[in-house]
């Protein structure tokens, strides 16, 4: 175990530092994306081996800087987080190789590879990280890591402002991680994780909310939920698609680690109801705006991004509902939720990163991001397309792959709320559950247009009709991915267990064989009289069904080839033109929801001389308006610049002046310590 | 073995069934409007006819396009064997409860969506899109009634639901919670089906077809295979609402006398609602679809409305 843990460790550093040593690009891509595909397995390794120690692997570089000590623990927790963190990151290391050609002669792929295993080497870190400070750290390098990666094509219109957004948005979350863990600090006189969760020194109950709301925002803010997730939609698709993958995938589930962390182990599930409701009532929020805006995105990495806030939302859902049941002392249905929250992450992490490599290769192919300029992508790339559409499946929830199975168990769980004491509970989840299902089928929408409309009809640009395949790195990368979301739906009875790990500590009850029962045929909510599932035998039942359709067409055919001809064109050539467009796909969906949206539409129209009946010029904007922006975020900054407007006057740019307002503070700080 | 055999038994009920159900439906609007009608046997011989007919595929579309009519028929069938058909304890029910038959015929939404867009006309493009808000709409307010019905029985396993209240003594008078659901759920089935007030299945109008806009490029074995389904996708859902309302008669042990008599049952009661469906055909216009969010926001009211019923009312 401490052999995987130093490999590495060694492996991302080296992979750090190598590529900068030569200036070959095609030595560079090598040594770094191999180096990172190394370590990638190796924490692939470690992850399962962590999930299965008896104890949890510790180790420890003490420093001569008070309360920091370099602190790794490797438990289960932290472990299935090293797991996800480096399944997405081979994938996407693999992909990277192919993919860096696209940067050669603009960016350094030296550097670029470099700071590709600095970041996963970072987000490692944050889940093993056992010390307030060096968690901290190491949060902090991942994050500005990451904006370096996100304003790696800072030339391009956009990308810095979305990068600048990025930055803001989580230092202020950061700042309120740093206040959770003071609190902790002040309480205990330590920084290391130990001291947090010894249950000797509880904080006091006023200060326990606080911490609460803190750890909520902080987190919050990395994770994406409304409305902190503004930042969200520019950032993650103006990075490279590779590490979009894997900002989306797993980056803002350092965040949900961070949750769990705080509420689940260093409160020890001591928590009043209202703190899983409000986990509850975030998550739900998130999942419905999330989705509704991922449905009007034309840019298909926004609409991805989008996507994630959707998804956070339900995995809070599965995390809410665990923390309500918990308060009740409802033990197994709170290590179900948790469990449900936690299926839901690692397969997240697979479909997202997947569609994000897949938009990261129609990218490639076509140079642009807008879904309206696709179609007619599956002739032209049948892998890309396969994978885009196992993981457009997965997200959409559908069975038999992965999305299905952990959405399938957050239903149940809500549903399980019959089970709580009192009334007011007992029909708010029902209603959760109502907007999950809301959810779902937006979703399926939704990703039934980003396919759709990408991947099939006829092209609609030049572009998309002189697109190839991407190289062969790229598509193993994705196939990875794929294999990945059909695996975690088929064999719910091997990622179970591995979850099982995870919430039994957590909630002090092991689960995994009242979850899959009949000899783990079947995924169960604790109960199997409550209800069940089998994935084999669903997956099963649709191969049969299937292969009947095709016997009894085989048996009444009448031996005639099928013959190709031109759609129908109302007598006209068909032409892409006259393909249902994105916005006109989503048209009666904005139309329906048009409180949420407040969709403007410009029309200019500009005649014939001769008569008002004959249009010369039409130009057509339709634009939604981005509620929370506008009322939450506008206020905040304009607020904010009018005051550092009035303070400008103490900024007089010397020195000299900036000295003296040190030497003044340190003396005001001396005084009231004094 | 038995069990193996009622899999069979209930797989060949759902495919035998379906195309008559359709052709009652037929007939009862035929009748209403004063026609004769076709013979009620004729949705097979239209099946039949397509099955042997030569398919013509469109030149711009992809694998999707052929392989959509066997994932759609494919994902039907599958949430067909889930629920109970004629004996209430039906072998496949622990393989997906009944979440998992709504999302099994999602499946098959989302390929038919696709398969409306791969072709390339407009058409296509205006059913997807259509189709995608009116499942969208539907879903709440489904998932809201049963769990409405499911609390009642304490739990989401179908087979459990149906027959917990096929054995309660006589024709009980249902509590209010199960009326509100029934009625979300009947308008859900009349959305996800298809049908007046929502779509027209008997129309080729640009302006109003939903569920033919999608199917208007297929021909031959392939429109037959997606005409099946839809017919079997329209069997279930009124399965649905006779098991899980009114399960009389259905078979709650595997006799003889008890199998015959849940056949029997069965029939006569899908024909019934058939036939009220097809009246309801005729007494309603199709709505315009900036009118159906109406009318499926009440059936998630009424959904609701169960839901705070069942737990006020529970004595």
């Amino acid at each position: 175990m401490t052999t995987l843990l130093t490999v590495l460790l060694a492996c991302y550093l080296l992979g750090g530092v190598l590529p900068l040593c030569t200036s070959r690009p095609s030595l560079q891509n090598s040594l770094a994306h191999s180096s990172a595909a190394a370590g990638g397995a190796a924490g692939i390794a470690l992850g399962l081996g962590g999930l299965f120690a008896a104890q949890p692997l510790t180790l420890s570089i003490p420093s001569n800087i008070p309360y920091l000590t370099c602190a790794l623990r490797l438990d289960p927790l932290a472990a299935f987080f090293v797991l996800t963190i480096s399944l997405v990151g081979l994938a996407a290391s693999i992909y990277a190789y192919g993919y860096v050609r696209e940067f050669t002669g603009r960016v350094s792929v030296g550097l670029l590879g470099s700071l590709l295993n600095g970041f996963l080497l970072s987000m490692t870190l944050v889940v093993l990280a056992d010390n307030g400070f060096f968690f901290l750290i190491v949060w902090e390098v991942m994050s500005l890591l990451s904006y370096v990666l996100v304003v790696t094509e800072h030339e391009r219109p956009g990308v810095r402002e979305a990068g600048l957004f990025y930055l803001i948005m989580t230092h202020a979350g950061t700042a309120f991680i740093i206040l959770t863990f003071l609190l902790f600090a002040q309480e205990t006189g330590s920084f290391s994780f130990e001291a947090f969760r010894h249950p000797d020194q509880r904080l006091p109950e006023g200060l326990r909310s606080i911490a609460f709301f803190t750890a909520l925002i902080g987190f919050g803010a990395k994770a994406g939920i409304v409305p902190l997730h503004v930042w969200l939609p520019y950032a993650h698709p103006a990075a490279p698609s590779h590490i979009s993958a894997l900002m989306s995938g797993v980056m803002i589930k350092t965040a949900i680690y961070g949750l769990i962390r705080v509420y689940f182990d260093f409160f020890e599930g001591q928590f009043p109801w209202w703190w899983g409701f409000t986990v509850l009532s975030v998550g739900a929020l998130s999942a419905l705006l999330g989705v509704m805006y991922a449905l009007m995105e034309h840019d298909l990495k926004s609409l991805l991004a989008f996507s994630s806030v959707e998804n956070v939302g339900i995995i809070l859902l599965g995390i809410g509902a665990g923390m309500i049941f918990h308060t009740y002392g409802l033990d197994e249905l709170a290590a179900l939720g948790l469990l449900a929250g936690l299926y839901h992450t690692i397969n997240h992490a697979a479909f997202k990163a997947l569609l994000f490599l897949g938009a990261g290769s129609l990218l490639f192919a076509t140079h642009t991001r807008n879904i309206e300029q696709y179609g007619g992508l599956l002739r032209r790339m049948p892998w890309t397309g396969l994978c885009f559409l196992i993981g457009a499946v997965s997200i959409a929830a559908l069975p038999p792959t992965s999305g299905f199975v952990s959405e399938w168990l957050i239903f149940q769980s809500l549903f399980l709320s019959v089970q709580l004491p009192t009334l007011f509970l007992k029909l708010m989840l029902p209603i959760v559950a109502a907007i999950l299902a809301l959810t779902g089928a937006l979703g399926l929408a939704c990703f039934a247009k980003a396919f759709g409309l990408s991947f099939l009809a006829q092209p609609r640009s030049p572009q998309a009709r002189h697109a190839v395949e991407v190289p062969v790195a790229m598509r193993i990368g994705m196939g990875l991915l794929a294999t990945s979301c059909a695996l975690l739906g088929l064999a719910p009875m091997l990622v179970v267990p591995l979850l099982d790990r995870v919430t039994a500590p957590l909630t002090g009850v092991t689960i995994s064989d009242k979850v899959l029962a009949l000899d783990g045929w079947v995924v169960a909510p604790v109960t199997v009289e409550f209800s069940s599932i089998s994935m084999p035998v669903l997956a099963a039942l649709l191969v049969g069904a299937g292969g009947l359709g095709l016997a009894i067409a085989r048996l009444l055919r009448k031996g005639m080839p099928a013959r190709y001809s031109r759609t129908w064109g109302c007598g006209l050539p068909l032409t892409p033109r006259m393909e249902y467009t994105a916005t006109g796909f989503v048209q009666p969906i904005k139309q329906v929801f048009e409180t949420i949206y407040q969709p403007t539409v410009k029309l200019e129209r500009e005649f014939l001389e001769q008569s008002k009946y004959f249009i010369r010029h039409q130009r057509f904007h339709s634009t939604i308006e981005p509620l929370i922006e506008q009322y939450l975020y506008q206020p905040v900054v304009t607020a904010l610049l009018g005051a550092a407007e009035r303070l400008r006057v103490i900024q007089a740019g010397s020195l000299h002046l900036y000295l003296t307002y040190i030497f003044l503070t340190l003396v005001l700080l001396l005084l009231w310590a004094g | 073995m038995l069990q193996i055999g009622f899999v069979f038994m209930q797989l060949s009920m759902l495919l035998a069934l379906s195309p008559f159900i359709v052709g009652v439906i037929r007939k009862v609007n035929a009748r209403l409007q004063c026609r004769r009608g076709a013979s009620l046997l004729q949705p097979y011989a239209d099946l039949a006819k397509l099955f042997g007919k030569q398919p013509v595929i469109s030149s711009t579309a992809s694998w999707i396009f052929t392989a959509a009519p066997y994932i759609v028929f494919a994902s039907t069938v599958a949430a067909g064997l889930l629920m109970p058909v004629f004996i209430s304890h039906t072998p496949l029910s622990f393989a997906g409860n009944i979440i998992a038959l709504v999302y099994m015929l999602a499946l098959g939404t989302f390929f038919l969506i696709l398969a409306g867009l791969d072709a390339g006309s407009t058409f296509g493009g205006m059913g997807s899109s259509r189709e995608a808000i009116v499942a969208t709409l539907a879903e709440p307010a489904m998932i809201l009634s049963i769990l409405a019905i499911a609390l009642t029985a304490g739990s989401t396993n179908l087979s459990t639901i149906v027959h917990q209240s096929a054995l309660l003594e006589g024709m009980v008078l249902a509590p209010p919670a199960h009326l509100m659901a029934l009625a979300a759920m009947f308008i859900v089935t009349l959305a996800e089906t298809g049908r007046v007030p929502v779509d027209n299945p008997a129309t080729h109008l640009e302006l109003t077809m939903i569920h033919e806009a999608m199917l208007l490029e297929y021909s031959g074995r392939y429109l037959a295979l997606m005409e099946w389904a839809a017919g079997i996708k329209l069997l279930v859902f009124l399965t649905l609402l006779v098991n899980v309302f009114a399960p009389w008669g259905i078979a709650t042990e595997a006799t003889p006398s008890a199998l015959a008599t849940g056949v029997a049952v069965y029939v006569v009661k899908v024909t019934g609602l058939a036939v009220i469906i097809g009246v309801i055909e005729s007494m309603f216009a199709k709505l315009r679809l900036f009118r159906v969010p109406e009318l499926l926001g009440s059936a998630f009211i009424l959904a609701l409305l169960a839901l705070v019923f069942f737990y006020t009312l529970r004595g």
